[in-house]
C-alpha cells in the first residue's frame, strides 16, 4: 500500500483526535494485515469509491470508546449507545479530513455514512488488499484504525496502458 | 467551553436554527453550541429528505446542514430548499471540506462552509457574518459582537 495514500488518514487521526479529546496524542507501531479484521470493540466501518477503493475501520475497546463519548458529550459517563454514535462520528470526521487532503493531492472519490461493524466475524478487505492498521494512543486509551484500500483496477490499467498509446 | 455574546434576530428574538445531520452525536454537538450562541433549535433532521419537510414546516432563520447523509445528501437539499426558499440561509457543516464539495454547496445556494470537528468559535464567527446579511437580524450580535470570552 502506497505511503502517500495513507499519511492523510494518519494526519488527520492524529488532528481529529487532538482537536476532540483536547490533549496530546501520539502514533503508534504501524503494522500491515491480511486476510480478515477482527473488531477490538466498538467499531466503524466507512466505505469509499473512486479513484481510491476501500474501507476504513476506527475500532475502540467499549471502555475507551465510553471515555471519549463521555469527553466528547460533556457528560461524567456515557451509555454503550453514546459509545457507538460516537465512534461513527469521529470516523466521519477522520475519513473526511482525510479524503479532502488526498482530494488535493487529486484523487476523488465518494464517502459514504458510517456503520456500525457488529459482527464477530472479521470483515475482509478485497482480493488485492492488504490493511495497514496503526494506533494512536490518547489520554483515554488506544484508538485503531484499519485501512485497506487500493487503486481502481480500471485507473490502474488505464495508467499502465498509457504509455503504449504514445 | 468559552461563553459568546448571543446572536440575536432584528427583532431581539433568538435565532431558530434547523440542524440536519444523519448522526444523532453530531447534532447534539451543534445544538449545544447553537445553544451556547443563545439560539433556539426549530427542528432537527437526520438526512436531505426530511430536512426539507423540516424546513417547510418549520421556516427557520439558519440552516446547519451536513454533506454525507443517506436517502438524500446535503447538497441536494440545499438546492431543493433554496428553490423554493431562495432566502434560505444554510451553513454546511461537513468533515468532507475539499473544494469541489463546497463550490457545490455553494453554487447550489449554500451561505458558507465550516469544517468538523467544528471548533465553536468558528462557528460563530460564521454564523455572525451570516446573520449579518440577514433584514431579519442585528446587522451585529447583540453585546460584544464578534468577541467571545473564555
Amino acid at each position: 500500500m502506497r505511503m502517500d495514500l495513507i499519511q492523510p488518514f494518519i494526519n488527520a487521526a492524529d488532528a481529529v483526535f487532538a482537536e476532540s479529546l483536547q490533549g496530546p496524542t501520539k502514533i503508534g507501531d504501524l503494522s500491515m494485515e491480511e486476510g480478515t479484521y477482527r473488531r477490538k470493540g466498538i467499531a466503524a466501518v466507512i466505505a469509499i469509491k473512486g479513484d481510491i477503493e476501500g474501507r476504513i475501520i476506527l475500532d475502540l475497546a467499549p471502555e475507551v470508546a465510553r471515555k471519549v463519548a463521555a469527553i466528547l458529550a460533556g457528560s461524567e459517563a456515557a451509555d454503550d449507545q453514546c459509545a457507538r454514535e460516537t465512534v461513527c462520528e469521529l470516523a466521519n470526521m477522520v475519513i473526511g479530513n482525510s479524503v479532502t487532503l488526498l482530494n488535493d493531492q487529486g484523487y476523488t472519490f465518494k464517502v459514504f455514512p458510517p456503520e456500525i461493524h457488529t459482527s464477530d466475524e472479521g470483515l475482509k478487505g478485497s482480493a488485492d488488499t492488504e490493511a495497514m492498521v496503526l494506533a494512536i494512543e490518547t489520554s483515554c486509551g488506544s484508538i485503531f484504525l484499519n485501512i485497506a484500500m487500493h487503486h481502481l483496477a480500471r485507473r490502474r490499467r488505464e495508467r499502465d496502458l498509457a504509455p503504449l498509446s504514445r | 467551553m468559552p461563553q459568546f455574546a448571543a446572536l440575536l434576530r432584528k427583532d431581539s428574538q433568538p435565532v431558530r436554527y434547523l440542524v440536519v445531520d444523519d448522526s444523532v452525536f453530531a447534532r447534539k454537538n451543534i445544538i449545544k453550541m447553537v445553544q451556547l450562541f443563545g439560539g433556539e433549535i426549530a427542528g432537527e433532521a437526520g438526512d436531505g429528505l426530511t430536512a426539507i419537510a423540516e424546513f417547510n414546516r418549520t421556516k427557520p432563520d439558519i440552516v446547519l446542514m451536513d454533506i454525507t447523509m443517506p436517502q438524500m445528501e446535503g447538497i441536494e437539499a440545499v438546492e431543493r430548499i433554496v428553490r423554493q426558499h431562495p432566502a434560505a440561509r444554510i451553513v454546511m457543516v461537513s468533515s468532507v471540506g475539499y473544494q469541489e464539495n463546497i463550490l457545490a454547496a455553494l453554487q447550489k445556494g449554500a451561505k458558507h462552509f465550516v469544517q468538523k470537528p467544528v471548533k465553536p468559535e468558528v462557528l460563530y464567527e460564521i454564523l455572525r457574518y451570516v446573520l449579518s446579511d440577514d433584514p431579519t437580524a442585528a446587522g451585529a450580535p447583540v453585546a460584544l459582537a464578534g468577541e467571545h470570552r473564555s
